[in-house]
């Protein structure tokens, strides 16, 4: 049995430690919002945080999650209400949406640690998420508004 | 008079001798690392050294810019992932996202290492690019090495991602030859003089 600590809440995995993070959030938690995408690491799809950083986590292991948090897209925020979701639905950054949790969840690792991030920081932090609907541009829009909310947010504005 | 002519005559013998004693110190101190310099072997075993640094699962950690490479062709890794200030990429692409603490079990899937990164910015250690001379130059220089004296970099052979490039995960090349090789080489050239090839 291994304990893992998922959205705040304690679940016990009666699963093999090799199992992919990925299995045990869909398959054994019921948490599907984190999407399976290529398998390999490749797309991003899957991404969700571990301590803070943004795995992979259809190649992350079950026992590497063990005594870490783990967030997957339903823990991001209590009322859908982080700035990224408000952005997305502001700017109707979905096509046909399975890759936005990835997405989300990567950028919201970028707006962690770069409160302005320019287009180049974007670039750089979003290259491993894949979007075969092509809303790239979107994406980017999205990230720049949700920067400016949770500038607002951080200054009580 | 005469103290003064003894003084004139006495303190450039005294000079000397204290100059002769240090340069003894500095070639003991030299003895202890470099069992016996030679020169032709040095460079020798530097070649064969020179061979497994710019083989793929080398040099492909050590690149002249700031996105490491992939496959027997050195190309840019896929997603451009950046080196970021201490080596271990930036933003959402961190190597250990997707680099495990293990290979990824498959046909080339990511390769893991628990402590997976490039040289930091501040010192990239870049190995593609060099000739055998100039890397075999910066190896030795701690200013571009890792801050690594001699003992460091005898240790360093058995470091676990160096050894990683000989467990690169499934369809991967492997250095053109064994670690003991490799290692046996390695040493060869550093306790001999470490000299660096004419080129």
């Amino acid at each position: 049995m291994i304990t893992l600590n998922i959205n705040k809440r304690t679940y016990n995995i009666d699963a093999d430690p090799e199992t992919p993070l990925l299995w045990v959030l869909r398959d054994h938690v019921g948490l599907v919002g984190t999407k399976f995408g290529c398998g390999v690491a490749q797309c991003g799809a899957c991404v969700v945080h571990l301590d803070g950083e943004a795995v992979r986590s259809c190649v992350t292991k079950l026992r590497r999650a063990q005594g870490k948090k783990v967030v997957t897209i339903e823990g991001l925020s209590e009322k859908n209400d982080h700035p990224l979701q408000k952005a997305w639905l502001e700017l109707d950054v979905s096509q046909c949406g399975y890759c936005q949790a990835g997405q989300i969840m990567s950028a919201a690792v970028l707006l962690n640690e770069n409160k302005n991030p320019t287009d180049q920081d974007i670039n750089y932090a979003m290259a491993g998420n894949i979007c075969r609907c092509g809303t790239y541009l979107r994406i980017r829009e999205a990230i720049h508004l949700a920067a400016e909310l949770q500038g607002k947010e951080i200054s009580g504005k | 008079m005469k103290k003064r002519l003894f003084a004139i005559i006495a303190m450039p013998v005294i000079m000397i001798a204290i100059m002769a004693f240090c340069l003894d110190t500095t070639n003991k101190k030299s003895r202890l690392i470099t069992a016996k310099k030679d020169s032709i072997a040095s460079v020798t075993a530097f070649k064969q050294v020179y061979t497994v640094l710019t083989s793929a699962r080398c040099m492909n950690c050590h690149p002249s810019g700031d996105v490491p490479l992939q496959g027997d062709d050195n190309h840019l890794h896929k997603m451009l992932p950046q080196r970021g200030k201490d080596g271990r990429g930036i933003y959402a692409m961190k190597c250990a996202n997707c680099h495990q603490p293990t290979n990824t079990p498959g046909l080339r899937m990511p390769p893991g290492n628990p402590n997976w990164h490039l040289p930091p910015a501040d010192m990239k250690m870049v190995f593609q690019g060099r000739t055998p001379r100039q890397l075999a130059k910066q190896l030795i220089d701690p200013n571009q090495n890792g801050h690594k004296d001699t003992k460091k970099l005898i240790a360093h052979a058995d470091d676990g991602l160096v050894l990683a490039g000989w467990n690169p995960g499934e369809g991967r090349t492997l250095p053109p030859m064994s670690h003991a090789a490799f290692k046996k080489a390695w040493l060869t050239w550093l306790n001999t003089g470490a000299y660096a090839p004419a080129k």
